[in-house]
């Protein structure tokens, strides 16, 4: 038996050829360190394409995980541990490895025509290329063959059943038994116990073979984390954000409605919502991104929670329909889940840089609720808060997310829906002979809610400009002027009903890093390394960006300096440079499709205060 | 939520359906005429009048929803499809009726005039054609004629012209009639079997703009060319027209043909009856097709096929997960699947 060392966390990343099925192996490795108390983070790096050229580089595609016995905040920098399934994506992610890292190999998957088409001129297994790191070449091939041998199976099958094998090495490798990966197996292949027997066969040859290598120094353990006691399961962005918005249709008594285009990386939302019809969701897979959030604009009116799901691409088509929701008044949650632009852009890569088109990118004074989500579980809460922000405030909502917290994934303490803060939709009543569809809630500016169907409301909406109260078609330009104003102070209004902005860290120093959305994990946890180093750092991270809490300002005052850290060229330094200019920002960004890592913040910050 | 549209507990006119906004159309446009059929046919269906919802897009006859007194939405360019869509999966038990141009539904809103009827949402589309862009002022549509001089088209258009009926059947829509917009009586009989139809039942009404393209469809709408020149189709009856019904349809080597009765020994048992019911829309995309010189035009309801709707489909399904699924509320999906104590 090799020995076991203990570890506080550690960073796994699991990369083969796209159809190497490492997208399931991460997830398998996650549940089970989930099932043994680990907290977690995930994320998926997957190419855009669905097969790319098999053995290349650009064909790469990742699943990285990092789990600790103390709280995760990233899906981490580099990496302890990469599992290697080819030369390929040996070459695409050595350079993400940690000095001394061990790097499992599918030794059999490295000859000399997969090693040169990923770029090496010698096969890296045999020569120093891999000199400073702990390396097990592991016959991967040869021993899943062996393994399903007494079944006799073909090719294809041995093939498909190699990324078992790994899964089961580093099973071992850290001190997680069988139970979870199996349970899966199981259920995914009921209908097909054939299946069942050649995975697991080859999980388990994966886990006697670390057994019975000595090439394993030691086995390592990472002991569950203190986590609050509850029950949980581990869940992406994408689906948290579809379950948000469900339990907010089931506490506002409103039913769901999703108009939605398939578009990378947010149509998991439009996939998991599709499932509940059993719930009573009703989803329409639109012909196109305009129909999408038409369709629901229409459902809005008929009185649904309305949603429509979207990347940036998709955001831009729906421009002209946000302003259509916006001067109608009606409740919409856009949900963005941000990739890599301009236009196509980087499909499967995140990105930041949608910020200034959910606040600026519509024609006419065109105010929306602007919020972004921070993690994975984070979706849940912030498209619940949209949700109910958008009925109660009857105006659009745009929830920015992007591909690193929709794909990735973590530790959710589930929570009971009838704890969530309770949804009042401003419904008119039927035949309310006040009923005006302008008419506004004096402290909120809000107007009714009136649905057709209902008696004694009608009335008509539309994109011409309307009467205050009364909502006749008016061109009068005192009565523009008046409305522009009561849409503008409707959102800005919004700032009462939010949550005030929250410090950690420090409250008051050196230094207070401001970030938004999904970079959430990486500057928390640069922060607390920064405090650790002995600096007064705070850290304010955002998730109401239109309107700003009410305390923004006064926070800003308390830090010699503010340094703002986006994936982006500097979008949200320059709208708080816009509404409070008293302050002098810095700022730290970068555009390179994937999440920030902690250890380049501190070094900026080192940087920045040696100046 | 019932998909069945409530009935009116007390009886409704032409009146209760006329909203108190002033009507900007032009004096003499043809909107006027189906605005007034519109009002006549709501009272026909019997509906409670809270139950009626209009949607348009943008131009002359998407300002139809002012005019109306229902519920009402003008929304933007091209998408009343799109939003009606929305409405109508919402809450099935709304009469939903469209209102929209050949610009609005053919040109900028063509994607999802194909994927509303491809869908067969139950509701009224009222496409009026006048072969123009009135609200611009006077550039051609993807309905004007070959060769016709507009404004952005001063040497005559280059562009072949789109039939809407072409459009429908080829989406495989259920329902399509014509109309003419000087012929108020058959239009509200139209109109009232589009909403009888269950399924998208798009109405293309052949409407005059005085101002840019005055006497369009003069060839088939005129006292002295009408007979001639429309085929009124009605189910069951063999398709003649002509001022004594003397002319008729018969179907010949693979293609219609122009007959008339007492010539080369055709009867009138050789004219073709009209079926607008049947599935098979071979026929109908004939009977849409036709079109002046060769032929006369067709108008009436050309095909009024049975089908499922989309919103009744999604209903059904809510009803039979809710009866198989283990999960009632957000609660048990949030507790469903793989999870664990800690």
């Amino acid at each position: 038996m090799n020995r076991i060392t203990e570890l506080d966390q550690v960073v796994i990343k699991f990369a083969g050829d796209s159809g190497d099925g490492m997208q399931l192996t991460g997830t398998l490795f996650s549940e089970a360190a989930a099932h043994a108390g680990n907290d977690l983070s995930t994320f998926p790096d997957y190419p855009a394409e669905i097969r790319a050229p098999q053995n290349t580089v650009s064909g790469v595609s990742g699943y990285q995980v990092h789990i600790g016995s103390t709280k995760i905040n990233t899906s981490g920098d580099f990496c302890d541990v990469l599992v290697a399934m080819n030369p390929a994506s040996l070459k695409a992610n050595l350079k993400w490895a940690k000095m001394g890292a061990t790097i499992i190999t599918n030794a059999d998957a490295f000859d000399e025509k997969t090693c040169e088409k990923a770029g090496y001129e010698e096969n890296p297994l045999y020569d120093d290329t891999l000199s400073s790191y702990q390396v097990i070449k592991a016959p991967i091939n040869v021993l899943t063959k062996e393994a399903l041998a007494p079944l006799n199976v073909d090719f294809k099958t041995v093939n498909k059943s190699r990324n078992m094998f790994a899964l089961g090495l580093l099973l071992y490798l850290f001190d997680k038994d069988l139970s979870s990966p199996l349970a899966y197996l199981k259920k995914k292949f009921a209908a097909k116990p054939e299946l069942v027997d050649i995975n697991k066969r080859v999980l388990e040859a994966g886990y006697i073979y670390g057994e019975n290598i000595e090439a394993l120094e030691s086995r390592f353990h990472v002991s569950a984390a203190p986590l609050e006691k509850g029950l949980y399961r581990n869940i992406t962005g994408n689906i948290a954000t579809a379950w948000g918005l469900m339990a907010a249709s089931e506490n506002s008594g409103r039913p769901i409605f999703l108009g939605s285009y398939p578009i990378t990386p947010a149509t998991d939302i439009l996939v998991e919502l599709t499932k509940h019809r059993s719930l009573g969701v009703k989803t329409l897979q639109a012909e196109d991104e305009i129909a999408g959030i038409c369709s629901a604009i229409g459902a809005a009116y008929a009185g649904s929670l309305a949603v429509t799901s979207t990347s940036g691409p998709g955001l831009s088509l729906k421009s002209e329909a946000i302003g259509l929701a916006v001067i109608t008044e009606l409740p919409l949650v856009l949900i963005d889940v941000q990739r890599a632009g301009p236009s196509t852009g980087m499909p499967t890569k995140s990105e930041q840089a949608d910020l200034y088109q959910a606040l600026f990118g519509r024609n006419g004074e065109c105010p929306c609720i602007v919020m972004a989500a921070s993690s994975p579980v984070d979706c849940f809460y912030s498209a619940y808060e949209a949700a109910k922000l958008a009925m109660e405030h009857m105006t659009p909502v745009i929830l920015l997310s992007d591909a690193y917290i929709g794909n990735g994934s973590q530790l959710f303490r589930i929570p009971k829906v009838k704890d969530l803060d309770p949804i009042t939709p401003p419904l008119a009543q039927p035949n309310d002979p006040d009923f005006k569809p302008f008419r506004r809630d004096p402290e909120t500016f809000v107007r009714q809610w009136a649905l057709p169907g209902t008696p004694g409301l009608r009335h008509r909406v539309g994109g011409l400009e309307k009467t205050d109260i009364y909502g006749a078609v008016s061109t009068d330009g005192d009565n523009h002027e008046k409305m522009v104003a009561y849409r503008h102070a409707k959102v800005q209004k919004v700032a009462d009903f939010i949550a005030p902005q929250k410090v950690e860290g420090d409250e008051e120093g050196d230094l207070l890093l401001i970030s938004w959305g999904g970079t959430y994990g990486a500057v928390v946890s640069a922060m607390q390394e920064l405090q650790k180093e002995g600096l007064k750092v705070g850290h304010a991270h955002f998730r109401h960006i239109m309107p700003l809490p009410r305390n923004t300002k006064e926070i800003f005052g308390r830090y010699k300096r503010l340094l703002v850290c986006e994936l982006n060229s500097g979008q949200f330094v320059n709208y708080l440079r816009m509404t409070f200019p008293q302050f002098a920002y810095l700022q730290y960004n970068r555009i390179y499709g994937k999440p920030f890592f902690v250890s380049e913040l501190t070094e900026h910050v080192h940087k920045i205060l040696s100046e | 939520m019932s998909n069945k549209i409530p009935l009116s507990d007390h009886p409704l006119t032409k009146e209760d359906f006329l909203s108190d906004q002033m009507v900007k159309w032009c004096p003499g446009c043809g909107d006027h005429a189906i605005l007034s059929a519109v009002a006549q046919t709501f009272p026909r269906t019997g509906y409670a009048q809270d139950h009626f919802m209009v949607v348009s897009g943008i131009g002359c006859s998407s300002r139809f929803p002012y005019y109306v007194n229902t519920y009402g939405f003008h929304s933007i360019h091209g998408r009343a499809a799109a939003i009606a869509t929305g409405i109508k999966i919402t809450n099935p038990a709304l009469s939903v009726w469209v209102a929209t141009g050949d610009g609005d539904c053919t040109s900028i809103g063509g994607n999802h005039f194909i994927h509303i009827i491809r869908r067969n949402i139950d509701l009224t589309m009222i496409l009026f054609n006048n072969q123009i862009y009135g609200l611009t002022k006077g550039q051609y549509s993807p309905t004007t004629p070959q060769g016709t001089v507009t404004k952005t088209s001063p040497l005559g258009t280059i562009e072949r012209p789109c039939n809407p009926g072409e459009l429908v059947i080829g989406a495989k829509g259920n329902f399509f009639a014509r109309c003419v917009d000087t012929n108020p009586k058959l239009l509200s009989d139209i109109l009232l079997q589009g909403a009888q139809h269950k399924g998208t039942a798009v109405v293309e009404v052949l409407q005059n703009c005085m101002i840019f393209a005055d006497k369009a469809h003069a060839a088939i709408t005129s006292k002295e060319t009408r007979d001639d020149n429309q085929l009124i189709l009605e189910a069951g009856k063999p398709m003649l027209f002509g001022k004594n019904k003397e002319k008729g349809l018969i179907f010949e080597g693979g293609r219609l043909k122009v007959v008339t009765i007492g010539e080369n020994g055709i009867t009138l048992d050789d004219i073709l009856v009209h079926d607008p019911y049947t599935q098979d829309s071979q026929l109908h995309m004939m009977l849409a097709q036709m079109c002046l010189p060769d032929y006369p035009v067709a108008i009436g309801v050309i095909r009024a096929a049975a089908g499922d709707t989309y919103e009744d489909a999604i209903e059904q399904q809510i009803e039979s997960q809710k009866a198989k699924s283990s999960i009632h509320c957000v609660d048990d999906l949030l507790r469903s699947g793989d999870t664990f104590e800690i």
